[in-house]
């Protein structure tokens, strides 16, 4: 009767009416917390505001902040855009992209399926000092690997070719899948891969009809994460990739749009606009996915 | 949630758990394959080869000779090489510090009751999302030394008579670079933060509350310690990260002007790759590791205090 009295308790003592009173006036609540989220708010977009005002800017009024207020456009225009996808070799670059972050992201899904299951359930000799050391690989940066790593492209026949990135991008795509997974696994039941081992199915066979079923929140998760990073890489693109038709979309807008000392701002924007929304759509779709990639990988 | 603290077949099965011990480690083994391939081949391997390399003399098209210490030795009396240490430990030295407090706040406002709160969450974390490069171009044109935004902006509210040069001076490249790495690193902070906060019961808030606890004093007694686990693998990350940018910098100074931003990342790329000296470059980047190995021991040691914290076994 007692306990029953005090779940039902008075206003001032739910959980979530917490002792925030002293920010419930609403003045002090706007200086706190709105005016400062404003100003975050602004802050964080901005950029993406200019990048997309400047990329149908017309060439005349770029530069022009007397006549025209360079916050806004007046007869905005589709020049940029047509001279981008017309007149350079950027529609390329863009399959370039979705082709390696598509192959990359594949192929380290399938490692990390497998390894995470290993370390995870398998439970081999040594499968925890091998949880430990994908832990570490994922802490080893590109811009310590990228000079040795051009040294083997090249011995190995592959420099400048797609399959160079497809090949490199899995050294830290498949310890940071490989992590995640492992958490995902962690959290499936024993007691289910027991009484279907106890039934005769074979480890293979509980892998793909019980485990992945169930763990296809963390595939998406770690699949969608993988592709952004891939799709984001710079350095190895950039070590690795000669020739133009070759290129990634981050390394050909740095390094084929920028020519001499007249940059084309318009196209340029373009270009980096072009470049960030397949991953912002793929985002927006999966907010959620990532934010739990991306912290389960910190909160592990 | 289950707990897999107690792994492995019941005991009553003795047979079956005779049977996977058996081919629990050829299984392994096989599973192990593929993951295992990528990562030695093309991880493990050139991490030693990278360590190799910085002991020769290789150069882009030629295989060098073992020349013992000397990329090292000549690395000593490189004043380039000296400043791009000083950099490379001023601008994670600075960049972490503001993406904390930063991150930390916009975390904490974040976890307040907000309306639209999911969308914010959202939202902030887009120049996270966004590739670097691509962001990066968008600060460059920003920072542009005759029509930024900025600039012009300030000119209008008539705080500044002429453009800042944001990129062609020493001190304001130095400012201009960390700005815009910090506007790309708060997002993970703060959302990771956020993640941990709501972790942090309501119930020990409002106990400390009762007991006559001031805000600050519940932040810094209540909210902190219970956030420190978390706080330590966040900048440890961090850290690590910013250590090792190379995008940013590439995109906005390639380490000018006269070698003010040059990062030991950007350093190695230059001498190894354009410059083609292999083996420097590879030196360069060897003499980032010090730093990483104390990174991931703090980064350790976090973890290892989180699981004891939390009364779970090792």
């Amino acid at each position: 009767m007692n306990t029953q009295d005090r779940t039902a308790a008075p206003d001032g003592l739910r959980d979530d009416a917490e002792g925030m009173s002293y920010l419930s006036h609403l003045p002090r609540r706007i200086v706190v917390i709105y005016l400062p989220l404003a100003i975050f708010v602004f802050v964080l977009l901005f950029p993406f505001y200019w990048m997309a005002v400047t990329a149908v800017k017309p060439n005349s009024q770029l530069t022009d902040y007397e006549n025209y207020s360079p916050f806004w456009v007046v007869g905005p225009t589709l020049e940029h855009i047509n001279y981008l996808l017309f007149q350079t070799s950027y529609p390329g670059w863009l399959w370039n992209t979705i082709l390696v972050s598509v192959a990359s992201t594949f192929l380290s899904l399938f490692a990390a399926v497998f390894a995470a299951y290993a370390v995870e359930r398998v439970r081999f000799t040594g499968a925890r000092t091998t949880g430990l050391l994908i832990f570490l690989a994922y802490l080893v940066p590109p811009s310590i690997l990228f000079i040795p790593l051009a040294f083997i492209v090249f011995n190995i026949g592959i420099y400048d070719s797609r399959l160079a990135l497809i090949f490199t991008y899995p050294t830290f795509l498949i310890p940071f899948c490989t992590w995640l997974l492992m958490g995902y696994f962690r959290s499936i039941p024993y007691e289910l891969e027991e009484s279907a081992l106890v039934d005769g199915a074979t480890r293979w066979q509980i892998l793909r009809r019980i485990i992945l079923p169930l763990a296809v929140p963390g595939l998406i998760s770690a699949g969608i994460f993988a592709f952004t990073l891939s799709w984001n890489e710079f350095i190895y693109a950039l070590t690795f990739i000669q020739s133009s038709e070759n290129k990634t979309i981050p390394v050909g807008v740095l390094t084929e749009l920028v020519r001499g000392d007249i940059f084309e701002w318009g196209a340029l924007m373009a270009g980096a606009l072009f470049g960030s929304l397949p991953v912002v759509i793929l985002y927006s779709f999966f907010v959620d996915h990532y934010v739990s990639s991306m912290t389960g990988a910190v909160k592990e | 949630m289950s707990s897999p603290s107690s792994p492995g077949p019941p005991s009553r099965s003795g047979a079956l758990l005779l049977r996977f011990n058996n081919s629990r480690n050829a299984l392994g083994f096989v599973f192990m394959l593929p993951a295992a391939i990528f990562l030695l081949g093309f991880l493990t391997y050139p991490l030693g080869l990278g360590v190799w390399l910085g002991f020769t003399d290789t150069r882009i098209g030629r295989a060098g000779d073992f020349i013992g210490l000397q990329n090292y030795i000549y690395l000593m009396d490189d004043e380039v090489f000296w400043l791009s240490v000083f950099n490379t430990v001023i601008y994670t030295l600075v960049a972490s510090i503001l993406k904390f407090a930063l991150g930390l706040w916009l975390a904490l406002i974040l976890n307040e009751k907000l309306p639209f709160k999911s969308f914010f969450r959202a939202i902030v974390l887009l120049p996270w999302v966004v590739p670097t490069v691509l962001s990066a171009l968008a600060f460059w044109w920003i920072y542009d030394a005759q029509f930024s935004i900025l600039s012009w902006s300030l000119m209008k509210l008539g705080l500044i008579q002429q453009p800042i040069n944001f990129l062609g001076d020493p001190f304001n490249a130095r400012v201009s670079v960390i700005a815009a790495n910090v506007w790309r690193g708060i997002p993970f902070v703060a959302i990771s933060l956020l993640a941990g906060l709501q972790t942090i019961p309501v119930s020990l808030q409002e106990a400390a509350s009762l007991d006559g606890a001031t805000p600050w004093k519940r932040f810094r007694y209540v909210t902190l310690p219970m956030l420190t686990p978390i706080i330590a693998v966040v900048m440890t990350f961090s850290v690590l990260f910013t250590f090792t940018d190379f995008q940013l910098i590439y995109v906005l100074t390639k380490g000018g002007p006269v070698n003010a931003t040059h990062l030991m990342a950007t350093l190695s790329f230059q001498r190894g790759i354009p410059g083609g000296q292999l083996g420097e470059g590879a030196a360069i980047a060897v003499a980032m590791i010090p730093f990483l190995l104390a990174s991931i021991l703090f980064s350790f040691f976090g973890l290892q205090r989180r699981k004891w914290q939390q009364g779970g076994k090792d």
